[in-house]
């Protein structure tokens, strides 16, 4: 092994032909990305069967379908597969594929830690979904896994290992993608001519290592709350189950940003290509979600203002969580802007993008409702809620994954995706998934609690409304998935190395599919390809 | 940065990643199922833990022997020595978040959780209707809580072990640079000397926090059930005193990798991570006899 190491690129330009050597032995950045989206889709899939567990459930007031305890369980896993094992592997995933491609690298920095992040995931989810077969039933605590409650179900061991788990494969995933950015750019490829996704990665990945441990210490805590004795969040030890929401929260919330910063990375890089214009204010962009990264620690407990906050608490975290809408705004004006006077065209990662702007908008200003305390004591765990972080989280993280997807899927395969089925996708998602969420406003401004499995009639309609849009929005990714299975392994159309007229930077300069590796001597950077144009600095 | 010119180095391929997410989930699966499972049903748990932890030991064994051999090959260039610093710069400021979790529950506690169970600010219906016997205070004085969790305890002092391991953990600082100053300067004797002083000063710091655990257990009765100054107390400590066991195992592996001369003056990159992870656990220690023993 050691004797090769140093020939491997030289000696290996394709990939290994042995499939368990390629795939679980892999030092590839690209093998490595492709198992992280595929784990990311199968997941998309199992999270997405739990919601649609809910979502019959809701279909119609009174009990349907399942037991209480068991929906309950549906609540938790959903959350807990959607967002550790679909939406951040999916990011991970796509920051492997074109981290190094984009700053003309010809790998991750540690390319076989990145390897054990990525295979601790599978394991780290057997063992989460394992609880579903288990007799104490899955954790049914809501993914907060809040004590005492978290505490009273079954499987808090599996639930606590599992985190850990997903906690060690963030926090490598992070410290190489950090490494690779900062270690690996070819020359000339200065910071701020770094592609805006890569920039968003960067702070992301910082986010990750600063608060995966602070997830790790508090479900730490649960863990020897149970079984061993000690008092955290015991009330009559002096502890406080509250401490457990500052602790679980001051994760949370950066937790909520690792989620969409790199999706903002990623509108960033398709609407500039499809306006065919440079992104405007590129260094406001970066310095934005810059700015959005340094809020996120300062905003915790505006999840917790009805749990008794002194009042200084209140009006501080409130004022807080308000000034995120400023870097905020900027970015969505600029991306408006971007499109100004550009000459558009509406190919499928266009149309999602597009989506994406407006639908994290409306996801954005719920936001801002909620973020005002004395609001927010009516708000607080209704419906409301449940709208407010899928639209920032479904039509905002999902659908920047989906047109990440179309726009470099191309550069993956060497072959164009159906143009037709990645629209019918677009225009059945952006439907129904309105008509999924919409409604969940109103039944939150009316009253109905989240996290029941039975409700008033008074909502029965609304409920109706937003279970068709359910089925409906989950049916339409069978779309997505027929759509990936032929650009696969079906399409006949080759696709160039450029793909896209408008698409500026590093990874269109290597052929289509990419190599299996690229870059091995660094490239020379030609500032007018790049993506955002030329900046002065 | 980034500007290196010629061939990057791209390491082989690699079974001990793979084999890492099976022993560290066998690990996991063999805890979580002796936790869960009844009393009188734990050995299949137990079971499945101890080979999942012999496992990790050996892949860890496996993984850095080769990593090893490839050093001494001189594969890795100066873009790798870059890379590996960067990681373990950045584990241990995830090692400080993780510290700092519990210094936030220490500080929380203290602060707000028993002044308000005890009636201040707006804590005061709680304290009236729940706990009205409750006043609060902080140690031996209501550290655990309106139930007395755990019975009365007493409070370790900061001024017997607790100094003495401060003094011994911050001398053992000072031994480590030493003897970085010296691989520098390429005198092995003397690294051999202060680096194998350094072991032994971690080693001595166990023994001493051994023998405190073992006096606030049979003489204090502060235990980990000690109300949230019991659970605390031992947790932070207990991190810690980790931390320091693990350090003290990669001083060791790492005195025998100076005696089979694996350093030069100019690259020893294992050295001073390991060097590095130790200044973080002293100074994780300096803020545990801060605010654990010493406030």
């Amino acid at each position: 092994m050691a004797h090769a190491a140093t020939h491997d690129h030289h000696d290996h330009h394709g990939a290994p032909s042995n499939f368990f050597v390629r795939w679980c032995m892999s030092t590839n950045h690209k093998d490595i990305g492709t198992l992280y989206l595929v784990f990311a889709l199968v997941m998309f899939f199992i999270g997405g069967s739990f919601a649609m567990v809910i979502r019959a459930e809701l279909f119609k007031p009174g009990l349907q379908l399942v037991q209480p305890y068991f929906f309950n369980q549906m609540t938790t896993m959903h959350a807990l597969v959607m967002i550790f094992g679909a939406v951040m592997p999916a990011f991970v995933g796509l920051g492997n594929w074109m981290i190094p491609l984009m700053i003309g690298a010809p790998d991750m920095a540690l390319p076989r830690m990145n390897n054990l992040s990525f295979w601790i995931m599978p394991f780290a989810f057997a063992l989460l979904l394992s609880t579903l077969f288990s007799a104490g039933g899955a954790p049914a605590g809501g993914w907060t896994m809040y004590p005492p409650l978290a505490l009273q179900g079954g499987s808090v061991a599996q639930m606590v290992f599992a985190i850990h788990l997903m906690g060690i494969s963030s926090i490598m995933g992070a410290i190489n993608i950090i490494a690779t950015i900062l270690n690996m750019r070819a020359p000339g490829m200065d910071l701020l001519k770094m592609p805006v996704f890569v920039w968003s990665w960067l702070i992301t990945a910082f986010l990750l290592i600063a608060v995966m441990p602070v997830l790790a210490g508090a479900v730490t805590m649960l863990l020897t709350d149970k079984y061993f004795g000690t008092s955290f969040f015991n009330a009559a030890g002096g502890g406080d189950p509250v401490l457990y929401q500052h602790i679980f929260w001051f994760f949370g919330h950066p937790e909520v940003y690792i989620m969409i910063l790199p999706a903002f990375g990623i509108i960033s890089e398709i609407i500039p290509t499809f306006a065919r214009k440079p992104i405007f204010g590129y260094k406001a962009m970066v310095f934005a979600i810059a700015s959005i990264a340094f809020l996120s620690f300062i905003v915790w407990a505006h999840h917790m203002f009805a749990v008794g906050l002194p009042l200084g608490a209140e009006v501080f975290f409130m004022y807080a969580t308000m000034l995120i809408a400023v870097p905020t705004g900027v970015k969505v004006f600029n991306w408006v802007s971007t499109m100004w006077g550009g000459s558009m065209t509406f190919e499928t990662p266009m149309l999602f993008a597009i989506a994406f702007v407006i639908l994290f908008t409306i996801g954005g200003f719920s936001g801002l409702m909620l973020a005002l305390a004395p609001a927010d004591f009516q708000y607080h765990d209704t419906y409301f809620v449940v709208a407010h972080f899928h639209y920032v989280l479904v039509t905002g993280a999902v659908f920047s994954i989906i047109a990440a997807t179309y726009y470099w899927l191309p550069k993956w395969t060497g072959r164009m995706y159906s143009e037709f089925w990645g629209k019918m996708h677009f225009w059945n998602s952006v439907i129904w998934v309105n008509v999924l969420f919409f409604p969940q406003h109103f039944l939150g401004l009316a009253g109905m609690p989240r996290r029941i499995p039975d409700y008033n009639v008074a909502f029965a309609n609304f409920n109706m409304i937003s279970s068709i849009g359910g089925f409906l929005f989950g049916a339409s990714q069978l779309i997505f998935v027929g759509v990936l299975i032929h650009a696969v392994w079906g399409s006949k159309k080759k696709a160039t190395d450029r793909v896209w007229e408008g698409a500026k930077g590093l990874e269109w300069t290597v052929p289509s599919p990419a190599p299996f590796h690229t870059f091995e001597v660094p490239p020379v950077i030609n500032d007018e390809e790049l993506a955002h144009g030329h900046v002065d600095h | 940065m980034g500007q290196q010119q010629g061939a990057y180095f791209v390491p082989t391929k690699s079974s001990w990643p793979f084999v890492a997410a099976v022993v560290m989930f066998t690990t996991m699966f063999g805890a979580s199922h002796w936790l869960s499972a009844q009393p009188s049903d734990t050995s299949f748990g137990k079971t499945v833990l101890t080979i999942g932890i012999v496992g990790v030991l050996a892949m860890f064994f496996g993984w850095f022997r080769s990593v090893i051999r490839e050093s001494l090959a001189g594969n890795y260039n100066d873009q790798v020595d870059r890379s590996f610093r960067m990681g373990m710069l950045w584990f241990i400021f995830s090692e400080v978040m993780f510290f700092g979790a519990f210094f936030g529950a220490l500080f929380y506690a203290r602060m707000f959780a028993v002044p308000w169970l005890s009636g201040e600010g707006h804590g005061v219906l709680t304290n009236q209707f729940l706990y009205p016997s409750y006043t609060g205070g902080w140690g031996a004085a209501g550290g655990n809580g309106p139930a007395h969790i755990g019975g009365n305890f007493e409070t370790v002092t900061a001024w017997g072990l607790p100094l003495l391991n401060t003094l011994i953990l911050l001398t053992s600082s000072v031994t480590v640079t030493i003897a970085h100053h010296a691989l520098k300067s390429a005198h092995r004797g003397r690294v051999l000397v202060f680096l194998g002083l350094t072991v032994l000063l971690g080693a001595l710091f166990l023994y001493c926090q051994a023998h405190e655990y073992m006096e606030a257990y049979k003489e204090l009765n502060l235990t980990l059930h000690s109300g949230v100054y019991g659970s605390t107390f031992f947790m932070l400590t207990g991190f810690h005193g980790l931390h320091v066991t693990l350090g003290t195992i990669m001083l060791a592996v790492i005195w025998f990798r100076v005696l089979k001369g694996h350093f030069t003056k100019e690259h020893h990159f294992g050295f001073e991570a390991v060097a590095w992870y130790w200044h973080f656990v002293d100074v994780v220690w300096l803020g545990l006899f801060m605010f654990v023993y010493i406030l």
